[in-house]
């Protein structure tokens, strides 16, 4: 089935080209982060983890994309949903493979990558998120490959794959909430320290998954010959719409509970991140970009009128997926560290380099996305062809 | 016997998956057990739960903290980068509201809001850090002291995130350049692994006392928490002492006697 | 179609065996016991027997480092019984002050990179030509 990305347009070299190029750019920079440390990033003693665990949180949610549509499809045999569980599927894979990428270049001694497997650590949230990423990427993996493989042939899928299937339909929540768990289960630290954060990080995946997965559906119908669907995408959108919706009452959840109780410690992140502590702000037009972007796609998705339109639909995914990009990928990570565990405030905001590996990364995140996707539409548009004669 | 391509890979795939499992296994069981001893010096200091009081009626001067702090860096090798943002520290100091975020007030005496208090690891009990670590390079030894293995840290720094002490720096680049003056006894650390106190291990092990406990004319106490009679043991017993944030659970050995009003 | 098939071998089978062949024969080191500290012994001996060390060292080395800083035991009392502090930096390389005749050339002999050196502090060793 691979021979399917080995054959394409123009256009489809070019794009790969550019992303192989960019790809090749952040590994040089990574060479040199590597040779001078992470003091190359604009880490410190007070901010330790950020552009690079901020990009690992938010992308664990967007792995989330293939449970969306596989529950559904599998479990409620919503049949509109066949035509695009691979695409879900082959979502999750690059978006889980650079979830390893950017742990992999956040850490200090990364030849000692082995000693997670040497000396594992049950008793370290980190051991289990390697478990479950793992467990997720081979999950999808061999699901995608064998149904795809499958309708190639046009056979039924085979019988021994429906366990996968179920298996990986539980298996999903389990890496949201073991990253939650990262974070909420430290003490001193306020902002984490948060019994609905596993609750949050899922209905943020649930909401970023499917929102990157309705733009790519209409990027997939423009410039290739499969369509996955007017019907698909409008029912990703209710599912964008419902979880969206419990992602902003989530947040009002925390808003109350820090600034009710009047608690300072858990009072100050939130002043940190949108409107600035002690004459430090760098956060807060990044904060509000995202709530404004949030409250904006609301109003598009929660209104049917404009949830139907299809080019209102597609703004108000990609509002959804900033909003929750910057949400994730910065406040949620940086508000844990300032202010510090002194009370104090050192603020972090990322170097060159640190944005040109991240960049990087994401670029080998969309080289694979592609080349998978070029496989799935190629497959499915010639098991259409054929169906038609 | 005729194979297509497929079977070819699979039959090769999996080969190679034994084969390097094997490999694996044989290594394992050659490792080879050398016929020796190990033991602990006769002159070691021994604790179940090694702990210290800072007694901060004693630090007089400027100088009394300088001493204790130069003391531990110089014979750690901590090196000095001059910026925060690289900045690597085992022993320091910082103002009371700072110290016990929370216990402070807007009529405190004024002694108290511009007393330094000196910081350092808490070798805590129960510590978040070792918890979290996902290769065990930060265990708890038997003495209470919460260690660091550099050997083994792949540098991913959950323990800096876990500690609500800030007691844990990274090492962001090579330190080497920024050690004024290198003690040839003592390693140095390397790019990529986190440090920190070590609650000077590797003199209790020879017989010694810490060194900041040496250079600071008895302001600093320390001993075995778990001896009745020791000397941390019978200063808790006289005197009224707190922590930095008991609250959370973690159990901190390092306690603080706050005073000092009759040095301003 | 075959021919290729072949050329593909051949390349395989040249790029595979190419740090056999093409090191050439460089010439086997010899660990320089001669530093001052030896000298002054009276039993040349290191912890364990010289066959022994040789093969074994960097097994007894992350022993070493193990017992040290992880069981907290610092003494090592060896197969006939006497008794050595646990340490690279302040009891092998106290005797083995030549790190570079000692240590370096044999290991880029073998192309190995222990990171020992990241952190332990070598020997002050003269320049070349007046040990």
């Amino acid at each position: 089935m691979f021979e399917k990305a080995l054959e394409g347009s123009k256009r489809y070299w070019t794009w790969l080209i550019i992303l192989a190029a960019i790809s090749g750019i952040g590994t040089l920079y990574y060479l040199k982060q590597f040779q001078y440390g992470l003091g190359l990033t604009g880490l410190s003693r007070d901010v330790s983890w950020g552009l690079y665990i901020g990009q690992f949180t938010f992308l664990v949610g967007v792995a989330a994309s293939a449970v969306m549509v596989v529950l559904p499809y599998y479990l409620h045999n919503y049949k509109v949903f066949g035509r695009i569980t691979i695409l879900g599927e082959f979502l999750a894979i690059p978006s889980v493979i650079m979830c390893m990428l950017f742990i992999f270049v956040d850490m200090g001694q990364p030849t000692r990558i082995l000693n997670v497997l040497l000396h594992p650590t049950p008793r370290s949230v980190l051991f289990w998120d390697s478990v479950v990423l793992g467990g997720y990427l081979f999950l999808n993996l061999l699901v995608g490959w064998t149904v795809l493989h499958a309708e190639k042939k046009e056979i039924a899928p085979p019988k021994w794959i429906k366990p996968f299937i179920y298996l990986s339909i539980i298996w999903a929540p389990s890496i949201h909430t073991v990253t939650a768990f990262i974070y909420a289960g430290l003490p001193g630290r306020h902002f984490w320290l948060t019994a609905i954060m596993a609750a949050r990080f899922l209905a943020s995946a649930f909401s970023s998954g499917p929102a990157l997965l309705i733009i790519l559906a209409m990027i997939i119908r423009r410039y290739t010959k499969f369509d996955p669907g007017k019907e698909a995408i409008q029912a990703l959108g209710k599912i964008v719409t419902y979880f969206m919706l419990t992602n902003v009452f989530f947040m009002g959840l925390e808003l109350f509970t820090a600034f009710y109780s009047g608690i300072p410690g858990h009072q100050h992140p939130f002043k940190y991140l949108f409107t600035g502590l002690e004459g430090h702000g760098r956060l807060v037009p990044l904060m509000w970009t995202s709530a404004i972007l949030a409250i904006f796609s609301l109003i598009l998705l929660v209104n049917p009128s404009t949830r139907k339109n299809e080019r209102a639909l597609a703004v108000a995914a990609a509002a959804v997926f900033i909003s929750l990009w910057l949400e994730k990928g910065f406040g949620l990570i940086i508000g844990g560290f300032v202010p510090n565990p002194f009370e104090k405030v050192f603020e972090y905001w990322p170097t060159a380099p640190e944005t040109i590996i991240t960049i990087g990364v994401w670029a080998t995140g969309f080289l694979i996305l592609t080349i998978l996707y070029k496989i799935a539409t190629t497959v499915k548009q010639e098991v259409g062809e054929s169906a038609h004669h | 016997m005729k194979m297509n391509r497929r079977d070819f890979l699979k039959l090769t795939g999996t080969g190679t998956i034994l084969g390097l499992a094997g490999l694996g296994l044989f290594e394992r069981v050659t490792e080879e057990a050398i016929a020796a001893q190990f033991s602990k010096d006769v002159k070691a200091l021994n604790a179940r739960r090694w702990a210290m009081i800072v007694d901060l009626r004693k630090f007089k001067t400027e100088e009394d903290y300088k001493r204790i702090i130069n003391a531990c860096h110089s014979v750690h090798n901590v090196p000095d980068f001059g910026n925060p943002k690289d900045e690597i520290k085992w022993l320091w100091t910082d103002t009371y509201e700072h110290s016990f975020p929370g216990q402070e007030h807007e009529f405190m005496p004024e002694w108290l809001e511009k007393m330094s208090i000196p910081l350092l690891c808490n070798h805590c009990a129960n510590p978040p850090c070792v918890r979290v670590c996902p290769v065990k390079a930060t265990f708890k030894s038997p003495d209470g002291i919460t260690q660091q293995d550099y050997h083994r840290c792949i540098g991913c720094r959950f323990c800096m995130a876990a500690c609500p002490f800030g007691a844990r720096s990274f090492n962001w680049r090579d330190p080497r350049p920024f050690i004024k003056k290198t003690n040839n006894e003592f390693p140095t650390r390397t790019k990529g692994v986190v440090e920190k106190c070590n609650f000077c291990t590797e003199r209790l092990a020879k017989g010694l006392k810490p060194a900041c406990v040496e250079e600071s004319n008895g302001a600093l106490i320390f001993g075995d928490l778990m001896d009745p009679d020791s000397e941390v043991r019978q200063v808790l017993r006289k005197e009224f002492t707190i922590r930095r944030k008991a609250e959370l659970g973690t159990q901190p050995s390092v306690f603080y006697i706050i005073g000092g009003s009759e040095n301003v | 179609m075959k021919k290729y098939v072949y050329i593909g071998i051949v390349a395989f089978l040249v790029i595979v065996t190419y740090p056999f062949w093409s090191a050439g024969k460089a010439k086997k080191p010899e660990p320089k016991l001669d530093t001052p500290e030896i000298q002054k012994l009276v039993e040349k001996k290191c912890v364990e027997p010289k066959e022994f060390m040789k093969r074994e060292h960097m097994k007894l080395l992350n022993q070493w480092r193990d017992a040290a800083l992880r069981s907290g035991t610092r003494v090592y009392v060896n197969s006939e019984g006497k008794e050595f502090t646990v340490s690279l930096q302040n009891t092998c390389m106290k005797c083995h002050s030549n790190k570079k005749k000692f240590c370096d050339e044999c290991h880029n002999y073998a192309g190995v990179k222990p990171y020992c050196w990241d952190c332990h502090i070598a020997p002050k060793e003269e320049e070349e030509g007046q040990i």
